[in-house]
């Protein structure tokens, strides 16, 4: 899974969204609002650094007690939840 | 030095333009009598109810688990509301809460919060479906009801005596006229979608609807009553103008019907009048309606008397009814900012700010 | 600015919901403490890992109060009540056994159950024989053995004649009848209709008979009756009915037999309110039935004539909250319309009732993260197996236990073997024991009913086609 990339929204997407502390997001263009849980939180703030998904899946580690196996899974469901939501 | 003001949970704040809760107009209602020397804590389902909004009559609001997730589930979110406002009374106002809210009145006791509701026998007797069985105890003329579980009956409903029109009914709420079996069909499907089996179908009445709300103060009396006919309806058949009445065969029929059921609690008979003039009993809501501002209106502010009655102080003289008040409804604009839907909807409570 | 010691945040599957109408309410279906871990004292998961997931857990407890509370419910109300273990709601032997163990009959609808029932050791003279088809060889025995035969139509009456004759012996028999509550839809097909005299039809033929004897009435109203009008209607119905055939023959009727139809503590699909709110209890249809029963039978009483014996057969309110399906998550995934979806190792085919509850599934721990519209999915390789199209959950994991509740009606007797095996059903008993009253199916004990021509046995002769 080196180097491997996942097809999340794109930056800009994701930039454009008012992301609130209680995860609470509006996103200004499609007036849609959700609610992110704070995992989802963490991944959607990890993506606007970085795509590869090995880094994604290593720093959430540093923060989340989480097999990498679980989490990739996890990281793939929840991409396409974003393009779900935010193409 | 600061004394505890009352506080009252009302219920039901979903007024949608067209086919407005209850909630909202008896909040108003408790606002006018009482003024600042009230709290009142709005209580909602959906974090788009628009009475959650306005601050002017909810001081504090609270979404609530759905009715469909058990008694258990809406104690248990109660008492947790109950711990931060120290509600003194509360007023349910929606059809699907009540059977719930009546069956929880003791434990809602235990923890502080007063009601002025029938018992499970009282608001059994009224459903719709045993409607016939109590005005023929109260000798009140009634149209007959079937229960249906399937909508079979109306493809051969005319063979046994039950020609169209008919009017097709929810358990809880909703009513359909219907002119032909397909409209039958149509009408019950859509009604069990929502409101769910059995379906009731009622025989129809023409004439004119006229209705009444009052309060039953449990002992066999009827207090306050108020009586309204509807000028204008929406396209839901919702009131959207009406106009108070004073019509004493009416209220003697409310007489009669509290009396019977020894009624505790608000309630709303709606009578058609037909075409010989007599009034046939159509249905008992056991709650306010969605028009009780009117009751204000004419000087015979209901919800203050609720409130009265539920804190056990002794009823205040009502005021001759003022036939000829009218009311019109409209649609209002509330203008919310997006922190504010953020709060209820990511914490279920907000403070909504007073609208000009 | 890590420090060196750190604990980690424990983990949930990301999540993203959409605002839609109708559902922005943090607190609609939320329960904050929403797991089972035991039955009646039991850790459940240390039974999962002795006799594997999916697995039917019993309450044996549970199914005597059960039994007893009915029983005390009309037996405070009527001198002479009877219980008929109604055998297609649950027939595996220890729940029949228990039940007899309790008192009730056995009542059967088919040469299967008669023969199980008998199998058990339960006399012929405590079965009520009910059912659209009691095949000859059958209604022969269960005439020798005394059952309390109910007729369901006119052929049957001649086919009674016939072995009654062929065992030369006069045999007392009922009708099950079938009319209008006013609160149900008639249940036309079984038994003889009241309306159309199909039923005095087949009393008066009974009454002329030199074989035949009339001593009771049965009928079943229907199933999962709510309002309990509907029985207050059908005992006054039933007992008018009597009057009638005791004024116009020579038949006296010792029983009335009201069948079955209680509903149990399930949320049946379609209905808005939850079942605490609409299911009667035992006291209110027992009410409801011997207060319409004391009604129309008081001339009957005041001419000094006996009353008749009462029978339920009630099934579904004995068992149903007396058994939990537990299963296991064996995958997740998010449908293209957002929704959460589980996939478990339980389907239809062993919850045949999903297709009608919405039954109560509970997670077997505690689990952390949003709750959200999830659907759940059985193992079968077919589009019509799910077990519940929405229920608010956690996020699933693989391996996570849910715990189905109130089974034990129609599925231990409905089930199907069909490209899974069926798993073990184990039962707590009274004393808090676990005792497996069903193992869990294996592949020799299927094969053992098939038979292989040798011709078809691999390995081939010529070898496999390539």
């Amino acid at each position: 899974m080196a180097g491997q990339t996942l097809d999340f929204p794109n930056v800009e997407t994701l930039r454009r969204l008012a992301l609130s502390e209680s995860g609470f997001i509006f996103d200004p263009v499609t007036g849609n609002s959700f609610t992110v849980n704070h995992t989802g939180q963490a991944v959607l703030q990890l993506i606007q650094q970085t795509l590869d998904v090995e880094e994604i899946i290593q720093k959430l580690q540093a923060v989340f007690e989480i097999d990498a196996l679980v989490a990739e899974r996890d990281v793939i469901e929840f991409a396409g939840q974003l393009r779900g939501c935010f193409q | 030095m600061k004394t505890k003001l009352l506080t009252v949970a009302v219920t039901g704040m979903n007024a949608l333009p067209d086919n407005p809760g209850p909630g909202l107009a008896v909040a108003r209602c408790l606002r006018e009598a009482y003024g600042a020397g009230i709290r009142i804590v709005g209580l909602g389902y959906d974090a788009l109810d628009p009475g959650l909004y306005l601050g002017q009559y909810c001081d504090s609001v609270y979404l609530l688990s759905y009715p469909l997730n058990g008694a258990d589930l809406l104690l248990e979110r109660l008492t947790d509301i109950q711990a931060v406002e120290k509600i003194d009374v509360l007023i349910p106002c929606l059809d699907a809460e009540l059977p719930l809210m009546v069956g929880l009145a003791e434990k809602l006791a235990e923890i502080g919060l007063k009601t002025f509701m029938p018992d499970a026998e009282q608001f059994e007797r009224r459903s719709k479906a045993r409607l016939p069985e109590l005005a023929e105890a109260a000798g009140i003329t009634y149209p007959e009801v079937k229960t249906l579980a399937n909508p079979l009956f109306f493809r051969t409903c005319d063979q046994v005596g039950w020609t169209y029109p008919l009017v097709v009914k929810g358990v809880f709420y909703d009513a359909k006229v219907v002119a032909n079996p397909e409209q039958a069909v149509a009408a019950f499907h859509s009604i069990a979608q929502e409101w769910g089996l059995p379906v009731l179908v009622q025989r129809f009445v023409a004439g004119e609807e006229y209705n009444l709300a009052g309060i039953g103060d449990g002992r066999g009396n009827l207090l306050g009553e108020v009586m309204m006919k509807k000028r204008a309806v929406t396209t839901k058949g919702k009131a959207w103008a009406g106009v108070a009445t004073a019509d004493e065969i009416l209220a003697e029929v409310a007489r009669k019907l509290v009396a019977e059921l020894q009624w505790k609690g608000p309630l709303e008979v709606e009578v058609m009048r037909d075409p010989k003039g007599v009034y046939q009993l159509i249905e008992i809501n056991p709650r306010f309606p969605a028009w009780i501002y009117l009751s204000h209106g004419v000087g015979r502010n209901l919800p203050a008397l609720l409130l009265e009655l539920a804190m056990g102080r002794p009823a205040p003289a009502m005021a001759a009814p003022r036939p000829g008040t009218m009311f019109i409804r409209h649609a209002l604009e509330t203008i919310v900012p997006m922190s504010l839907f953020e709060t209820l909807m990511m914490q279920g409570q907000c403070t909504p700010e007073s609208q000009g | 600015m890590n420090a060196p010691e750190k604990t980690l945040k424990a983990w949930a599957k990301p999540t993203l919901s959409s605002h839609r109408v109708g559902v922005m309410n943090k607190f609609g279906a939320v329960r904050q403490q929403f797991h089972q871990t035991e039955v009646d004292g039991v850790e459940i998961e240390p039974l999962l890992e002795q006799f594997g997931s999916p697995l039917f857990i019993l309450s044996e407890k549970t199914l005597r109060n059960n039994v007893r509370r009915l029983r005390r419910a009309f037996a405070t109300r009527w001198p002479k009540v009877r219980h008929g273990w109604s055998y297609k709601t649950n027939y595996l032997n220890a729940v029949c056994s228990i039940l007899h163990q309790e008192g009730s009959w056995a009542e059967v609808v088919s040469e299967f159950e008669y023969q199980k029932a008998r199998a058990l050791g339960v006399p012929g003279s405590r079965i009520i024989f009910n059912g659209p088809w009691k095949p000859t060889a059958i209604l022969e025995q269960a005439l020798q053995e005394g059952a309390q035969i109910h007729i369901d139509h006119l052929d049957e009456i001649y086919a009674l004649e016939q072995v009654a004759q062929k065992l030369n012996k006069k045999v007392a028999v009922g009708i099950r009848l079938n009319f209008d509550t006013g609160y149900t839809d008639s249940w036309s097909r079984f038994g003889f209709n009241l309306e159309s005299g199909a039923a005095m039809d087949a009393v008066q033929r009974i009454a002329s008979s030199q074989w035949l004897t009339l001593t009771g009435l049965h009928s079943h109203i229907g199933t999962f009756i709510l309002d309990v009008r509907a029985y207050a209607a059908q005992a006054r119905i039933m007992a008018e009915f009597m009057d009638k055939v005791e004024s116009s023959t020579a038949c006296r009727i010792e029983y009335l037999d009201i069948g079955g139809g209680f509903a149990s503590r399930n949320a049946l699909q379609g209905l808005y309110l939850p079942p605490d709110q609409l299911v009667p209890s035992f006291d209110q249809y027992a009410e409801a039935i011997t207060g319409a029963l004391l009604e129309a039978t008081r001339t009957r009483s005041a001419a000094g004539k006996p009353l008749p014996t009462l029978i339920m057969e009630t099934g579904r309110a004995v068992v149903d909250d007396a058994e939990f399906l537990i299963t296991r998550v064996v995958g997740g995934k998010r449908l293209p319309d957002g929704r959460r979806a589980a996939i478990l190792d339980a389907g239809v085919n062993l919850l045949f009732t999903g297709f009608w509850y919405n039954h109560e599934v509970k997670p077997l721990r505690q689990l952390d993260g949003t709750h959200e519209e999830t659907v759940l999915y059985g193992p079968l390789c077919m589009n019509i197996d799910v077990l519940r199209s929405s229920v608010m959950l956690p996020p699933l994991n693989v391996g996570d236990a849910l715990l189905i509740s109130s089974v034990g009606a129609y599925n231990n007797t409905q089930w199907m073997q069909f490209i899974q095996y069926r798993p073990a059903v184990v039962m707590i008993t009274q004393e808090g024991n676990v005792e497996v009253v069903r193992v869990a199916e294996q592949l020799a004990a299927i094969n053992d009913f098939e038979r292989l021509p040798d011709a078809l046995r691999l390995p081939f002769p010529q070898g496999l086609p390539e």
